[in-house]
């Protein structure tokens, strides 16, 4: 059993979406719980198997006991081990806290929006374990076609249009992505990552190498949503329904950084890609480029939505590079930043959420008073708050803290100027929707002592609250952890992959 | 100096952090929740007393809780600087908390649970800065204090309010992010640790401009210390209800703010590397502009809690020139005016909202003749007077003293004439209020003895922290060995 961890992992959410999909027309109590269990069980495989990882090192698990570089190889390492565990918590999570929702959202479509929502999660675990680029765009592609179908689903009318838009650029990341691994398999006959990684030292000074690393680069950017190929993202994620964007704004775009840094270290090793080439500088620029773009873009939005949306394009570009930098530091900083930002977008897009189902439209406005009504869904945004501006102790400061420390390093400046820049226009964010959430309607003077109307409060129902409360509780525990984090998980990987 | 593991500095922090449920949970019974705020107020000031005989004895206590990376824990670590600012700053919490009673009901402000939870937020990171072991610590807690104060700040959710509140956080949120941020980091990065060090952090890595630049960047960015020109919070913020004012923007914030300088100036730099560096003078010159400039703006104020927000702008920077001396008197005088002035300015503070509970007059021009319907809280507020102003029988008199001794072994006279001449200007802006008060004739009927207006629960507080400031100018012995133990 226990060396099948591996397989259960991403089988389960695809048993269970198969079974759920049945019981659509049969017992449709019975929906809810099998979904659960099978998010259940993924997160207690992967849970189990960064336990092993950490103990004994990478984890491989041969589908069909087909030996690679032939059948398709999964590979638990400690980066893919961490990742795979914030998949599986968040999705967990999100559906143990969005029944209510997705029953008001989504009527008597919530049984195919559970089978989606579960080929999603099936579809990310996936592209995070697997040890195969053919294998790779498989699964990114069974995500990114569930992904359309959830964000269509939405309950807005524009949802379908946002959808559609993200179809076409999704198809068009996906085909460079493809094209770039069919360039590798050419010049190297093979798709699996080890086996690759061990045939480019020969053809190192190949352009074929070469244009397909920028090929699989390209589409893998698209994907996440990195300045200026984010456009799809904003619509697509305000427009879905709320389970659907609560899963897919945290999880979806940290999964292709994943997957650029696996590119990076694992398949063309960081000799190839910080040694070889010479493409750090132009796309450390671009992240700056994102970074304050996604910032500034933000600011004009008025609804918190839109925001938010607009912070992970920012936050896209801390991690594109803090990658690009090359060094110890700053590397450490984006794979921490890469679990923390999953787990402070989903805080915040939780609380959001809570807002939403009780005071409708995200639109600014409509948040006055939200704290006085809701306090408790309030706590939760401002700590998911101060961890995506890095305020100590949640976990957002520490991998700021590393992926500032990188730059100073490499002396990279202007990525160190357009962090700090992006902190405190996110700091503005939050005061700003704290201010609508904080203030009622004003006076103009305090005058009238006592007669403050009391706000009855009026909080979301209790799951929604809990599993809020729960990941931001998550939020600072991973950040007074983060030492260990670090020194146990995330620095063995980057010493082991960075020369 | 040998450090002892202990709990009691953690629990001290975490007492006032863990009454916020029971605060919440009795609500709707005023009276159980006041009880539970002075308890818990009780209870740490108790702890923080405890450490202090083992600390006089030449020990320190520390406890690591979580470690993030080499030399920058999440640590706190009790020394005889620390130790004084949290004894004072836990005993004024007891204080203020009686005081708030009878302000908060007085005027019948709304959402007072509210406003107490956050109050004690707020003192556990002010004694957990003062507790903190590492620059690192020290950050934390300051910024949870930037944030625990904002609604303390902006209670009155008014227009002013608004206002006020974001100019308070841009002041206080945006200095620590764009500056003391990248500069701990920066220090981290050179230094390779950021625990706080009798002798710095730098030892011979650093270059004076690099040093210079980063020390301007922390003194400039703990802008709670309100070092010119960054001082422009300081009198919005008196929007607060007035025990913020007192507490928060004369004892706890604005402290921590100049703590953190102190911190700096002694733990991450050192006194010998400045001295090397006559960076001293940097120090001292920011410092003196913004002692009399502080000073002679309060001059023109004429609303009494503005007066007091900028003579707090113009004292601070007196603990900032103390530390900036580089001697051991200067240190001695810096930190003990932490101790001194809060006492004298928390007792003006409470007066102030003393005569606003009892007749809502905010503006000096009104307060003729009110210290004969007033005469316990007008005469606190001459005590008071006279400690800032630095006289016997008060304790600002012996933290100027040693101020002055400081600049003597500088052999500067150019600094003790700065510290001479704004205690002439504290006089000309505090002593014709207390003239007004006492020898002017009440132009308001109200005013008018035999009328007894003066509201006991804020009277009490207020008399008995102008007693504190005359019986610190008898007995600082306490507070001024455990700064000589912090420097030894």
């Amino acid at each position: 059993m226990l060396e099948h961890i591996a397989a259960l992992m991403i089988l389960a959410p695809l048993i269970a979406a198969f079974v759920v999909s049945g019981l659509a027309w049969l017992r449709t109590k019975y929906c809810l719980p099998v979904a659960l269990a099978g998010l259940l069980g993924s997160l207690l495989a992967s849970l189990a198997a960064l336990n092993k990882v950490v103990s004994g090192g990478a984890l491989s698990y041969k589908m069909a006991s087909w030996p690679p570089p032939v059948g398709i190889e999964l590979r638990v390492d400690l980066f893919n081990g961490l990742v795979l565990v914030a998949v599986a918590a968040v999705a967990l999570i999100n559906l143990a806290a969005s029944w209510e929702f997705i029953k008001r959202e989504l009527e008597d479509r919530k049984e195919t929006f559970l089978a989606l929502y579960l080929l999603f999660v099936t579809g990310l675990l996936g592209v995070t374990a697997t040890a195969d680029l053919f294998n790779l765009y498989v699964l990114l592609e069974i995500t990114s076609l569930s992904g359309y179908a959830l964000i269509a689903l939405g309950p807005s009318p524009r949802a379908p249009l946002a959808s559609l838009n993200y179809v076409y650029l999704g198809v068009i990341g996906a085909s460079f992505y493809l094209l770039g691994v069919g360039y590798l398999y050419i010049m190297t006959g093979s798709l699996n990552m080890g086996d690759i990684a061990s045939l480019l030292p020969q053809i190192w000074a190949s352009q074929t190498v070469l244009v397909g690393f920028i090929f699989c680069l390209v589409g893998v950017w698209i994907k996440m949503a990195f300045f200026p190929m984010h456009i799809w993202l904003p619509n697509a994620y305000t427009y879905a329904s709320m389970t659907a964007s609560r899963v897919m704004a945290p999880l979806m775009t940290k999964v292709m950084v994943y997957v650029m840094i696996r590119l990076m270290l694992t398949v063309f090793g960081a000799e190839y890609v910080f040694g070889i080439l010479d493409l750090s500088p132009i796309i450390v620029w671009l992240a700056v480029l994102a970074i304050v773009a996604g910032a500034v873009m933000a600011l004009v939005q008025r609804n918190l939505a839109k925001i938010l949306c607009y912070i992970i394009i920012s936050e896209i570009g801390y991690m594109v590079g803090g990658a690009w930098l090359g060094n110890q530091a700053a590397m450490t900083g984006t794979i921490l930043h890469l679990i923390n930002d999953a787990l402070m977008t989903f805080a915040v897009f939780l609380a959001a959420g809570n807002f939403a189902f009780k005071l409708g439209e995200l639109r600014l406005e409509n948040l006055r008073e939200a704290f006085a009504r809701m306090p408790l869904s309030g706590l939760g945004f401002i700590l998911a708050g101060m961890s995506i501006v890095g305020v100590p102790p949640t976990c957002g400061f520490f991998s700021k803290w590393y992926l500032i420390s990188g730059g100073l390093e490499a002396g990279q400046y202007a990525y160190v100027g357009a962090l700090l820049l992006s902190s405190l226009i996110n700091a503005v964010l939050f005061v700003r929707v704290a201010e609508y959430a904080y203030f009622g309607n004003l006076q103009a003077v305090h005058g009238h002592h006592g007669e403050h109307h009391e706000v009855k409060t009026d909080e979301a129902p209790p799951a929604m609250v809990a599993c809020l409360l729960l990941v931001t509780v998550g939020l600072v525990l991973v950040g007074l952890y983060s030492g260990s984090i670090v020194s146990e998980m995330i620095q063995p990987f980057v010493l082991g992959s960075l020369i | 100096m040998e450090t002892l593991f202990s709990v009691r500095p953690l629990l001290a922090v975490l007492v006032s952090l863990a009454v916020v449920p029971v605060l919440v949970s009795s609500s709707g019974r005023p009276n159980v929740r006041e009880t539970w705020t002075i308890v818990a107020g009780l209870i740490k000031f108790g702890l923080v007393a405890s450490l202090v005989p083992g600390v006089l004895a030449g020990h320190e206590f520390g406890i690591t809780l979580f470690s993030f990376a080499p030399g920058a824990d999440i640590a706190l670590r009790v020394d005889g600087l620390g130790l004084a600012f949290a004894l004072v700053a836990s005993f004024l919490w007891i204080v203020t908390s009686i005081y708030s009673i009878g302000y908060m009901r007085g005027l019948a402000e709304h959402s007072q649970t509210r406003f107490s939870c956050f109050f004690a937020v707020a003192l556990s990171s002010t004694i957990g800065a003062a507790f903190s072991a590492n620059l690192l610590t020290l950050y934390l807690f300051y910024e949870i204090l930037s944030l625990s104060t904002y609604p303390l700040v902006t209670h009155h959710q008014d227009r002013e309010a608004l206002a006020s509140g974001r100019k308070y956080l841009v002041y206080i949120l945006g200095t620590s992010i764009g500056l003391v941020l990248p500069a701990m980091i920066l220090t981290y990065n050179i230094a390779g640790t950021l625990e706080f060090a009798q002798s710095g952090v730098f030892g011979a890595g650093i270059s004076q401009p690099m040093a210079t630049v980063l020390l301007l960047v922390f003194l400039f960015g703990f802008a709670k210390a309100a070092v010119f020109p960054l001082h422009g919070w300081l009198p919005a913020a008196m929007v607060a209800p007035t025990p913020v004012s007192a507490l928060l923007h004369a004892v706890a914030v604005v402290k921590v703010g100049a703590f953190s300088i102190v911190r700096v100036v002694t733990g991450i730099f050192g006194f010998d590397l400045l001295a090397s560096f006559n960076l001293g003078y940097v120090i001292a010159l920011i410092a003196s502009v913004t002692i009399i400039l502080g000073s002679l703006v309060a001059l023109s104020q004429d609303e009494l809690k503005r007066r007091l927000a900028f003579s707090t702008v113009s004292q601070l920077s007196y603990i900032v020139l103390g530390v900036g001396l580089l001697t051991p008197y200067g240190l001695v005088g810096g930190v003990l005016h932490i101790v001194m002035h809060a006492l004298g300015k928390i007792t003006l503070f409470f007066c102030a909202g003393a005569i606003m509970v009892a007749t809502g007059k905010k503006h000096i021009s009104e307060m003729d003749g009110i210290g004969k319907t007033m005469p316990w809280t007008m005469g606190a507020f001459f005590i008071g007077s006279l400690s800032i102003i630095g006289l016997p029988p008060c304790g600002g008199f012996i933290s100027k003293w040693y101020l002055v001794l400081g600049t003597l072994q500088k052999q500067s006279f150019l600094l003790m004439t700065v510290i001479l001449a704004s205690s002439l200007l504290n006089a000309a802006y505090f002593l014709p209020i207390v003239y007004r008060a006492f020898f002017l004739e009440p132009k308001d009927p109200s005013l008018i003895p035999p009328s007894n207006i003066e509201p006991v629960r804020c009277v009490v507080p207020l008399v008995i922290t102008g007693i504190g400031s005359i019986v610190l100018f008898f007995w600082p012995d306490v507070f001024i060995r455990l700064i000589e133990i912090a420097n030894q």
